[in-house]
């Protein structure tokens, strides 16, 4: 009788454990928020969003390239990356423009001057830096701005899968094509670049990340083994460049020299002063592996992913974005990756650092999960930036790889070619053909709105965020000087799309403009500290963050209701350090470093 | 090679088996050796601590339900090799998946049981309920483990070794022809390149499939010729769920065939038994 009981009791305690995961499901379910109307959104998030690109005269659709004929069978996924967006205020007049990279043979990238008034025009052509996607010249997939002469201008790096590019900003009214001068490589198959003075000499030194090996022309290949030779493990990407800023206009290539010598296909990096030191630290996103983190010791570089804990388990990075989510004047780091239900669950990463670790001996914890950021489905994008001005950092990331048919779907192929062993994996003729087949396609965005209090909710659909392109890059920026920040998304064979962002008047702001004078004039490692109301919250001025683009200049904080500033204090790439006692709210301060 | 089994060991020849490995640890020491392989040289685990936590909730479980239902303190082999294969095989940022997966692994051994004997490779069921329930959380392993060689030939030489002292080399030779066979067919059929075919039996997860499911003595029926007929239909109806592009084919397919196999086998068994006893 009592082993009867007992066999009851063990048969319904195994029913409830079989129905936890349908449980869990049913709790977790919905945590995103459903559409909604913009006055609802502003007075329950702050904040909502509106698509104005037509409306902003910004008509821009992104051409993907057409590869070597032995790749049509996987075209769509081969040929998947080079919409990308960056932020830049080319003339000095205040106002932030748009470079858009396009990525058809013979398309133009579009240069989208601010007019102040709501529109943009496109002035690539006429500044020469729009024809730049020629057959025999690879095609364009991200730029990055940064003053490399020191001269008051943001001047532009292209890079490609083909011939990187620099380009000279001659006083906002033309660009001269530097490439050769700046002794730069011939072909470089790259998806990421960071500006960053990685000596804190005053002059921005370039990184440059190889994905695809620099010896392959993906438009004549001599074989077919040209892919990844393994999902997680692949060490066989391109080459990674540190091109030293020599002062002259020239760049020397120093990166075995400094230390950095990988061969992992990186997708996305990001710098950052994450110890404290001054020193601007390197973080690489890595497709088909680990993450890689350089600590940069002044001159030399030293790869500490193990150690740090970032550089353990293996994913499919894509985007590397830095932010202090939780005031605490700390950097945390997140790095997108891929999700998709019932087939790969890598889940994205948002690396904190751990309670009572710094220096050197800093240790980070994945709390992606946590915090509510994990599954973001095939991500690619991400950024952080106070979107309703609350003074806590949110996230926005946009997604999906391959929209094609909507009925159709090609993971099971997929997942089946991932698991080979390098010899099969790494042949793109032995993988099987799309055929129309759509890969983590039509995804919903994710807005994730940072609660304050260690979790973050998505607001996306609530908001206004409603696309389902196969987002890119994304990009924050204040365009029309109001105090907010505002959404580029580039699309993958999509449109370019402005979402102009409405934020509730009662929430202030402050924003910093920084120009360097003994550091680099574009102030890029530049960092502010805001302290406010017990509170504070640290930002750094980036050469390059998230996937293939770059946010606006100017740091933008929100600080809440009725916000009492105490002081501001500006660590600038020199190591000087100004301040700024109570500055007032609604104001954009521009800083010259002090002499 | 079980991770359900309990075997004794062959007391014989006592002055040798001094110096012989019992051989109901040869499986858990072979499959720890396959993951500290896979981790020391690819960093395969998500983590120590979801591993971990996979095996001690198998071994508590087995702990704890041995305690009830047998009043004794059972072998523990076979709840480590249950829960360091879902700490293997089970992929999850969530720490919650692998200790249900390896409770429910444990359990279905006490549950779901026909004639005293239980019907589920164990960790098959745990892994198999989990991917189909909260596929949103979970997935199985399906990636390699980095690209060089000589560590996977090592574990398959070593396994097969292992296998074969074992006696049930069979099962995994007639598993690993039928997927071979099968997949020339599917290639045939589908028109994608035979090595897009091939290439899910050259990943890790395989290794753990072929050597410790589809052998476990417990959930396989007796005879040698069935136990090959059956493996056989394993690998026909892995065939049959790739094609309707299902990922987890070859776990599904030893979930339906293992204890439809069994409960066949158990129910011409006791209808023998009714007949010798008429």
């Amino acid at each position: 009788m009592r082993g009867k009981t007992a066999r009851i009791i063990l048969l319904i305690i195994f029913v409830a454990l079989i129905a936890t995961p349908l449980v869990l499901k049913r709790l977790s379910r919905n945590r995103a928020t459903a559409k909604t109307d913009p006055s609802s959104s502003l007075s329950r998030y702050g904040f909502y969003l509106q698509e104005v690109s037509q409306t902003a005269n910004v008509n821009f659709k992104h051409e993907a390239p057409t590869l070597d004929h032995r790749l049509d069978h996987i075209m769509p996924q081969v040929a998947s990356m080079g919409a990308a967006v960056s932020v830049v205020d080319f003339n000095r007049d205040g106002w932030s423009d748009l470079y858009v990279t396009n990525s058809g043979e013979g398309s133009k990238n579009a240069l989208f001057k601010n007019n102040h008034d709501g529109s943009f025009t496109d002035v690539a052509a006429d500044l020469g830096i729009a024809d730049v996607n020629q057959p025999g010249t690879g095609v364009s997939m991200g730029s990055v701005w940064g003053d490399y002469d020191n001269d008051g201008y943001e001047d532009l790096f292209l890079y490609k899968w083909g011939r990187p590019e620099l380009y000279h900003n001659d006083a906002g009214q033309e660009f001269s094509r530097v490439t050769e001068k700046a002794g730069l490589p011939a072909w470089v198959n790259a998806n990421t670049a960071v500006w960053f003075d990685y000596d804190r000499d005053g002059r921005l030194d370039l990184f440059l990340g190889g994905y695809y090996a620099e010896d392959i022309d993906l438009w004549h290949l001599k074989n077919t083994k040209m892919m990844p030779e393994s999902f997680e493990y692949a060490k066989n990407g391109g080459r990674k460049y540190l091109f030293h800023n020599l002062g002259d206009g020239a760049f020397e290539e120093i990166s075995q020299k400094a230390g950095i010598d990988t061969r992992r296909w990186a997708l996305a990096a990001t710098v950052a002063d994450l110890r404290g030191t001054g020193n601007q630290d390197l973080f690489i996103a890595n497709d088909y592996g680990i993450s890689e983190l350089y600590f940069n010791d002044g001159k030399q570089f030293r790869e500490v992913g193990k150690d740090t804990g970032v550089g353990f388990s293996p994913k499919s990075g894509m985007s590397a974005s830095v932010g202090d989510i939780l005031n605490q004047g700390r950097y945390s780091i997140y790095v997108s990756n891929i999700s998709e239900e019932g087939v790969l669950i890598q889940g994205n990463n948002l690396w904190v650092p751990s309670e009572g670790s710094g220096g050197d001996a800093i240790k980070y914890e994945n709390l992606a999960r946590a915090m509510d950021v994990e599954i973001g489905g095939w991500s690619f994008g991400a950024q952080f930036g106070d979107l309703n001005n609350d003074g806590t950092l949110d996230l926005y990331l946009v997604n999906g790889y391959v929209s094609a048919d909507r009925n159709l779907n090609y993971w099971y192929d997929f997942s089946k070619i991932a698991g080979g062993n390098s010899t099969i994996i790494s042949d793109a003729a032995h993988w099987p053909a799309m055929d129309g087949r759509s890969l983590s396609g039509y995804q919903q965005k994710k807005v994730w709105l940072n609660d304050g209090a260690g979790k973050f909710v998505d607001v996306a659909q609530a908001v206004g965020a409603s696309d389902v392109f196969d987002g890119r890059a994304v990009a924050l920026v204040d365009l029309w000087n109001r105090g907010v920040l505002d959404v580029v998304v580039a699309n993958q064979r999509g449109p370019l799309l402005i979402y102009k962002n409405n934020v509730a008047q009662e929430n202030k702001w402050i924003d910093f403009e920084l120009e360097g004078a003994s550091s680099n004039r574009s102030a890029i490692g530049a960092e502010v500290k805001v302290f406010w109301g017990g509170r504070e919250q640290v930002q750094h001025v980036s050469g390059g963050s998230g996937f293939c683009s770059q946010n606006q200049r100017r740091l933008h904080f929100g600080l809440g209701k009725n916000p009492q500033i105490d002081r501001a204090e500006i660590r600038w790439p020199s190591g000087k350090i100004d301040k700024i006692d109570k500055p007032t709210v609604d104001q954009v301060y521009k800083v010259k470093e002090s002499a | 090679m079980s991770d359900s089994t309990i075997q004794s060991a062959s007391l014989d020849v006592p002055v040798r088996s001094r110096f012989r490995l019992d051989n109901r640890y040869i499986a858990p020491l072979f499959i720890t050796f396959i993951l500290l392989v896979g981790h020391l040289f690819y960093g395969i685990l998500e983590s120590y601590e979801r591993t971990a936590l996979a095996i001690v909730a198998a071994i508590v479980t087995e702990l704890v339900l041995g305690r009830i239902f047998y009043s004794k303190w059972l072998n523990l082999s076979s709840a480590y090799i249950s829960g360091i294969s879902v700490g293997i095989l089970l992929r999850s940022p969530a720490f919650w998946p692998y200790a249900l997966a390896s409770v429910l692994s444990i359990m279905s051994k006490y549950v779901l049981r026909v004639k005293g004997r239980h019907l589920w490779n164990p960790s098959n069921f745990g892994i198999c309920v989990l991917l189909f329930l909260a596929p949103e959380t979970v997935a199985s392993l399906s990636v390699q483990w980095g690209n060089f060689k000589w560590p996977l030939i090592v574990i398959w030489v070593l396994g097969t070794i292992i296998i074969y002292r074992a006696k049930r080399i069979h099962i995994s030779a007639t598993y690993v022809a039928s997927f071979f066979a099968f997949a020339f067919l599917r290639s045939w059929i589908t028109g994608d390149p035979v090595q897009a075919e091939f290439a899910p039996i050259t990943g890790p997860m395989y290794q753990l499939f072929v050597f410790f499911m589809i052998t476990d003595p417990k959930t396989t029926v007796k005879s040698k010729k069935w136990q090959c007929i059956v493996v056989f239909f394993v690998a026909f109806v892995e065939m049959l769920l790739r094609l309707n592009q299902v990922v987890h084919a070859p776990l599904y397919a030893l979930f339906l065939v293992g204890p439809t196999a069994m409960l066949i086998e158990i129910f011409l068994e006791s209808r023998r038994k009714v007949a010798v006893a008429t």
